[in-house]
This record gives structure tokens, sequence and C-alpha cells, in this order.
């Protein structure tokens, strides 16, 4: 394998943060290429800072380099400045380590995050040599797989993919691996493409789509045929059971450049069973999976030793509610090895009182902002979504941020949630209101910023059948929203562009069809759609146009809930039945409790792989109202099985 | 671990893939080598405390260096649980178990070549270095047409370039910081002529792609390498800190580029 380093390094005057392309991060393995080691390109489709720190992507890394007959680099989306010169110089995408081009590696594998870094795939493919639909590709080209949240409607992308996997990569990896590196070792004279999707689709978790054909009648899809004995009429996710068994990253990247998370990050938790209805990752990643509390303080331990870092954030969808989390913030701020200079970071606070208080025995160095996400105006809204949080929740979490030193909340809202009325997009104004003169009681600034993100409906919840606001719609709220905070002196209003909101929604419930829309948005020059300077939401409908289809059957449509959805084969674990009881109740506002504390109800990601929630203990965690039923004062054991650890 | 003195002035180099890093990099990697080091850095005062470490004008994005400098100040009364005696001075052979630990925890191409402590008296880097010399690298034309080029801008009396500074795009005269200017013969990309330069720090530094915009704007710049800083003393100019470890010592200027 030759690098291309010489080639690339007279460009690298002339462009953005040259530092993107030079890899050379402390953690970085540069492994030697050769015969009978399946070498993986590991791809993020955006630019160098967003997917350096992606924790998937790092995992995935150490364990494949674990491997005696796998290796793993990886590469990021070019900017654009950068992709002009490869282009002019004739320079195809390449590793960031050994600076071996994409044409070089038997794999090339994408961590799919988010919808709109879909044609930053397609450019990504087409820099890297590699033919870019899955038809036109032979024995010899680059086998191409996608991972991440994103996969479990992977139907637009489905062209252009060999393969798709669902699920936790910690274990699917090494059998894809040995499976691809069985395919290779045949000559390649004699080698069939067709052989090696038939082989993976043998593998658990891992969806194969050029086996699948779905059958369309109009706007909708209504039947999927199966092309292939070795597909199965449904592909379910991978789940690890015990995270304890992977404490990985091991030796988590240390960027030579600043990039986004520039921090240790500790993965505390997988899964949140706190049923937000809204929530995708909620709803995939079940059941709860928690590290020993012992192992989470070693890996904070030695990560901080070896980064140099001064920075740790304890990461997971809601990691107040971890079972040990007091002890474990307590162990690191307090270790005298740290010397009192190590700040712990939990990116999810739970609204409550309780929660600040952790909050503010821990950042005791740099107290800048709190942030909460209510994600509701009002608590009828809250109640359709499941985001079970009082008003005095708020109020008491936003009173101790204040009182304890804090100038600056920030809260998290959602607009455009089914059932949603004016009155509940005013009552985000409200909370506001009430916030800054809960903060006026300590300070005499403060400040209180509302963002408000436009909601996109996704597969695999019990939103997956509602229809989405219209950009106007969205535009209309949002205009209401801005006149009555604009009376409101320290509220701030932030909000996400409703063309974005639109064009991901495309995306997250498009079908099939939607792979020649991708196409056409890249070709015009659409990369990099998750960036506001790039994005061009006219290209999308332009793509719509010219492939006969339009944005409002897959945005603005109710699907009724007996229609084939594009995602139906895959599955996440959850009942059919329970995403659509889920629904109703969510319509009918009638809230869920949070299945840890309460007895089970069969949602499906436990009972379908004979797994059971790993937490540490049966009590709810202390102050936390949301969710669980309990009070407000201190978290009271519940009758419930609870398995302490993993069998 | 050591003894270390209270003000340590340290000089390394930047050269290979590192030189892609901004000054702003160069300065998150100095702090977490420090951290890892365990050493008792000063830290400010305030609201969110910074270590205090101070950089001479900074280098360039993509420049190579072989004379760059920190100054580092320790106190024994820092937070950070320390194996290292703070004292007010120190001997060669401490500071350089000191250099040579910061030097094996920071990243590959940054090489720490000495350090001394200093009493206090000193002025700050930024206010005492006056100007720089350059080894620059540039293609697009013909080492006779440069030399030709650079005799020109030698002679005028006024080389207006365009620069942004503050977001806003302003005129300045380059040529009252260009102290010296002439064509080395050809560089080590092939094509390419080198160019040795000494421009002025004050009042303001010069960038090898502004030096290039004096002279012709069709030029393109290969590659840049800061070979030494100096700082004007009684008509002599003095290094802060030479490779050999003497403060204010004065040095033959080096005119080779380091290897990546």
């Amino acid at each position: 394998m030759t690098s291309l380093f010489g080639q690339i390094e007279p460009l690298l005057f002339h462009v953005e943060k040259p530092a993107r392309y030079v890899g050379g991060e402390l953690g970085s393995q540069e492994p030697v290429h050769g015969p009978g080691i399946v070498s993986w390109l590991l791809a993020y489709p955006d630019t160098y800072e967003i997917g350096l720190p992606n924790q998937g992507l790092q995992i995935l890394y150490e364990i494949l380099n674990e491997q005696p007959d796998a290796l793993a680099e990886r590469t990021y989306a070019p900017w654009t400045d950068m992709e002009k010169a490869m282009r002019a110089e004739g320079i195809p995408l390449f590793s960031v380590e050994n600076h071996i081009g994409a044409p070089d590696f038997d794999v090339i594998a994408f961590n799919l995050s988010a919808e709109l870094t879909y044609t930053n795939v397609l450019n990504m493919l087409d820099l890297g040599r590699i033919p870019l639909r899955t038809i036109e590709r032979g024995p010899t080209d680059t086998v191409v797989l996608a991972g991440g949240h994103c996969t479990y409607n992977p139907e637009p992308l489905a062209d252009f993919v060999d393969a798709v996997v669902l699920g936790d990569g910690e274990e699917v990896v090494t059998e894809i691996s040995t499976v691809v590196g069985a395919w290779l070792g045949q000559d390649p004279a004699s080698r069939k493409r067709i052989d090696l999707h038939r082989a993976l689709a043998g593998v658990a978790g891992v969806y194969v789509p050029s086996l699948y054909r779905p059958i369309f009648d109009g706007p909708r899809q209504i039947g999927l045929e199966i092309l292939d004995d070795a597909a199965t009429e449904v592909v379910e996710k991978r789940t690890v059971a015990d995270l304890g068994e992977w404490p990985y990253p091991k030796n988590q990247l240390v960027p030579l450049t600043e990039v986004v998370h520039d921090r240790l990050n500790v993965e505390v938790f997988r899964g949140c069973t706190r049923g937000c209805r809204f929530c995708q990752a909620g709803m995939i990643t079940r059941p709860v999976r928690e590290r020993p509390a012992a192992q989470v303080v070693e890996m904070v331990n030695r990560g901080i030793a070896r980064s140099g870092y001064d920075e740790v954030a304890l990461t997971s969808l809601s990691t107040a509610d971890f079972s040990g989390i007091e002890g474990v913030v307590a162990d690191v701020v307090d270790d005298p090895a740290h010397g009192g200079r190590v700040s712990v970071s939990l990116p999810s606070l739970r609204v409550d009182a309780f929660t600040v208080a952790t909050a503010a025995k821990i950042q005791q160095v740099r107290r800048t902002g709190l942030t909460f996400a209510p994600e509701g105006g009002t608590w009828r809204m809250r109640k359709v979504i499941n985001k079970l949080i009082s008003d005095e929740d708020l109020f008491a979490a936003v009173d101790a941020a204040f009182s304890q030193g804090w100038r600056r909340v920030k809260l998290y809202f959602l607009i455009g949630l089914p059932t949603e009325r004016d009155e509940d997009v005013l009552g985000i104004a409200e909370l506001g209101r009430r916030c800054v003169e809960i903060g006026r009681k300590y300070h005499q600034n403060v400040t209180v910023s509302a963002s408000v993100g436009g909601f996109v409906p996704k597969p695999q919840t019990p939103f997956q059948w509602h229809a989405q606001d219209s950009v106007d719609e969205l535009a209309r709220k949002i205009a209401l929203l801005r006149g009555e905070a604009r009376q409101i002196r320290g509220l701030q209003i932030k909000w996400h562009e409703p063309a974005a909101t639109s064009a991901e929604g495309i995306v997250a419930r498009g079908d099939r069809r939607l792979g020649n829309v991708l196409e056409a948005v890249w070709r015009d020059g659409g990369t990099f759609q998750e960036w506001s300077e790039h994005f061009d939401l006219g290209r999308f409908l332009k793509g719509l146009e010219d492939n006969g289809l339009r944005a409002e059957d897959y945005t603005t449509r109710m699907r009724d809930v007996d229609e084939v959805l594009p995602w139906d084969h895959l599955s996440a674990g959850l009942h059919r039945d329970f995403l659509e009881g889920e629904y109703r109740d969510a319509l009918a506002e009638v809230g869920l409790e949070d299945c840890r504390w309460t007895p089970c109800y069969d949602c499906g990601a436990c009972t379908t792989f004979d797994l059971e929630h790993v937490v540490a203990s049966n009590q709810p965690p202390a102050g936390g109202s949301q969710g669980t039923g309990q009070g407000l004062d201190l978290g009271v054991p519940v009758p419930v099985i609870l398995s302490p650890t993993a069998t | 671990m050591g003894t270390i003195p209270a003000r340590l002035r340290i000089r390394y180099t930047k050269t290979g893939r590192i030189r892609y890093t901004s000054q702003r990099d160069m300065a998150r990697a100095i702090e977490r080598a420090l951290r890892q080091a365990k050493l008792p850095v000063a830290y400010s005062e305030g609201f969110s405390p910074r270590p205090l470490l101070s950089f001479s004008l900074a280098l360039p994005t993509a420049c190579e260096s072989l004379a760059e400098y920190i100054d580092l100040r320790f106190s024994p009364d820092s937070e950070v649980a320390s194996e290292w005696t703070v004292a007010d001075e120190a001997t060669p052979e401490e500071i350089g178990v000191v250099v040579d630990r910061l030097g094996s925890l920071l990243p590959g191409g940054i090489d720490v070549v000495a350090g001394c402590g200093l009493d206090g008296s000193e002025g700050s880097l930024q206010e005492e270095v006056t100007s720089c010399s350059w080894i620059v690298e540039v293609a697009g034309m013909s080492a006779k047409q440069l030399d030709e080029r650079v005799a020109s801008l030698l002679n005028a009396a006024q080389v207006p370039i365009e620069r942004v500074r503050k977001g806003r795009q302003v005129t300045d005269d380059l040529r009252p910081s260009v102290h010296h200017l002439s064509v080395e013969g050809s560089g080590a990309t092939p094509g390419a002529v080198r160019l040795h330069a000494e421009l002025a720090t004050k009042p303001r530094g010069v960038r090898p792609n502004e030096l290039l915009s004096g002279i012709d704007s069709t030029l393109r710049l290969v590659r840049a390498s800061r070979t030494s800083q100096w700082i004007e003393r009684n008509g002599r100019r003095l290094e802060p800190l030479t490779a050999d470890g003497q403060l204010l010592g004065s040095a033959v200027p080096t005119t080779t580029i380091g290897g990546r």
C-alpha cells in the first residue's frame, strides 16, 4: 500500500484547518496492511472535528485493530476546499493514519448519525473511487457498510451500501470481518458479490438491501419482496448484554487539533427507558445496560492519566439516572491524583433540583451555564410526548441552578409535536418568563435561552405514523413564539431552520426511491447539508420532482397504522403493538412510567432477545419524579424484579 | 520527580505533520503535557482559571519552526498534587529532567531542545522579540526572476500590502518590516526557490504569505520555516534562549530546514 502523503502535503498550506488531514492523534494506530488481513476504512460523513469524537467509531477502531486478521484506519469528509484540491490533483479519499486511498481498503464502513450527512456518504464513495451503487460493484471493489442510529431506516441509502448493521457493533463487527475475509480469500476471477451478500445476510443484525425489493403504489410502499433464500423476513438488531465486558474505547483518541466534545468521554450506560415518545435513541437502544461503577471510575482515572484532559463527560442518554452516579462523581472529583483540576460534566441533566445539586458539586471550577430539556411547553404537551416533567420540577431545578450561582440557563424544546396547539407553543415563552423571574430573585442579570427544534417523527418510535409540520407551519409557530418572547426581557429564543427540519423528515422516513433524490442533491453540489451555509431545501425538492415524488408524502402525510412502512422488516426489538399502544396513549395524553422501577410492560426490547435491564439499584434516583411516579423528595424503593448483573 | 524553577523558559522545534496544527492547538497540547507531567503549574485568578504560560509571536499554521519559546510559571501553592519541588533556582541537570519529561509527553514533531530558569526580570517574549528569521520556499517563478523581484522590493520606498485585520481590509507598508531578503537558490521541494528573510515583529508580525504578496502575487508558498527569533540588545541580536541552553545568547543563524 502506498502512502499518498507526498501528494497530499502540498495542498495543506492552502486549505482551512489542515490538521484535519494528518492524523497523529494520541491513540491513533498505523496498522500494517498485508494479505489475509481485512482492511477497514471507518468513515464519518462529516468534518474531522465532528467525526473524530464519535465513540462508536472509536470502539470499532480498537476492536478491529486488536484482531490478528483485521485492521482499521479512519477517514472523514474533506471540507469543500480540500475536496476541490483533491479532485484537481486526482487524489482519492484517504485514511488519516497511513494516507492510503479508499480503493485500497477491503471495507469502507460509514457511521450514520444524522440524515443530512447522507449526501456526504455519496460524495465520499465517489471521491474514494468506489462505484456508487452496489449493483455497479464487482468482485474487487471495496465493500460498503453502514452502522449507527440512522440504520433503523436505511432505505434511502439502500442502493449504495452492500450491507447495513443494526444495533451495537462490538460483537458483530468481527463476525462481519470474518465473513468478508473468507470471501476475499476466494479466487478473484470466480468470486461473486452475491455470495458475499448471501453470507452477510446470514450474520445476525446484518441487513443486505439488495436481497429485498420494495413494491410501491403511488406515494406509499405497499410491500417488500424477498429476492433470496438467504434473506430473513425480519432483521433483528444486535444488543451487547453486558457493557462491563466492553470497556472501550480503552485509548480514546486525543486529537492534535480542537474537535467538538474535546474531553475524555466515558459511556456509563447504554439504553434509556424513560420512554420519551419522540426520542428514537431511547427506543432503539433499549434495554438499559449500566457499566459497573468501579469500571467507570477505572476508565476515568486511566483516561485522565494518559490523555492529560482536565474534563471528563459521563455519557449516556440520561446520566443522572446512573445508579452509581454520586459515588462515581465523588470518586473522580475527590481523587487527589487529579489535584482538584478535573471537572466532570453530565451532558444530559435530568430536570430536577437534585440533579442540579450534583452538578453544583462537580462543576466548581467553571460554572457557566446549565441546560435542561423540558421539550414541551405545557404539561399536556409533555404528557403526549411522555416527558413527564411537571412545571414544579422545572422551576425547582432552575431555582436550584440560579441559587447555586449559575446565571445562564438553557432550555431545549421541540415544536411541531403531535396534537400541538398554539397554547403549547406559547407555553414555552411562559415557562421562559417564569424561569427569568426565578433567576431575578438571585441575580440582577440572568439569561434564559430557549432553543426550539422542529420535531421530525422517526422510524421505530410511537410517532412513526404521525405527520410532521410543514415548513410554513413551523415558521408560523416560531414567529408566534418570538412575538411573545420579545416582550420578556432576559429570554432569548433560538430556533432551528424549518427547511432543514423538512429535509431531515423527508430522508428520515424516506423509502428506497429517495436514493435517486439523494444522488441528485449530491450531483447538484449538495454536500455538508448539516451546515447551514451549504444547506438548500430547493435541491431536495427539485430532486423529488425530477423523480416523480412529492415532499408532502414523506413529511406532512399521516400514515395509517396498518400501512406498510419502509422499515417494517428491520427491528429494534420493539413490538409493533407496543409502539401502536404508545401512539394511542400519546394522542389520549396518557403517560407511561419508566420500567426500570415499575413492572415490565413488554415493549419487546428485553423479551425479544432474552435480555434484562442491567441496573445496580432497584431504587429510583432521589428526586427523580420523571416517569417514575415517585415523590419529588427522595427515592423510594419500588416492588420490581431486577437483575443486578447480566447473566 | 525533581526540582524546577518558579519560572522556566523552554525552546522547542515544531517540524513534521504537527506543523499543520494551529498555535491554539499547540497551547492545548502543552497544557495537557503539563497536567500529565503533574507539574505544579501556576494558574490565573478568576472565574475561569488558566495555566500561566506565555508564547512568543504565534507561528502561522502549516509553518515549521526550529526556534519556538514558551515561558512557564510554577507555584508551590498550585492545587496540582505534584512530586516536583519549586525552587528559586534549579541546576542545568534539574532543568534537563523537566525538559526531557515535557518533551516525552508532547506530540511527535515537538522537540524540547533547551530550558533555563528565569529570575522574573526578563521581559515577556511578546514584548522582547523584535524580528524573526525565515526560510521560505516558493513556486511559480525562476530563481533569476525572483532575484529581480526581491531587488525591486528592497529598492522600493514603500511596499503596500493588503491584509485583513480585525475583520477589516487594511493596507500596510511591508517595506520597513523587511530587515533582510535574499534568494538562496533552489529549495528542497522540486521546482521551488528558497528565500531567506528576516522580518520585524513590530509593530506587528509579517507572515510568510504576506511577504510573498509583497514580492509578487503569483507566488505560491510551498514551505516556510522559522529558523530564529531575535531580541535586539545594545545593537546585538540575541536569541531568547540558545539551543544549547544559554539565556539571551547569540548563535549563528541556521539556514537548514528540519526534516519531516
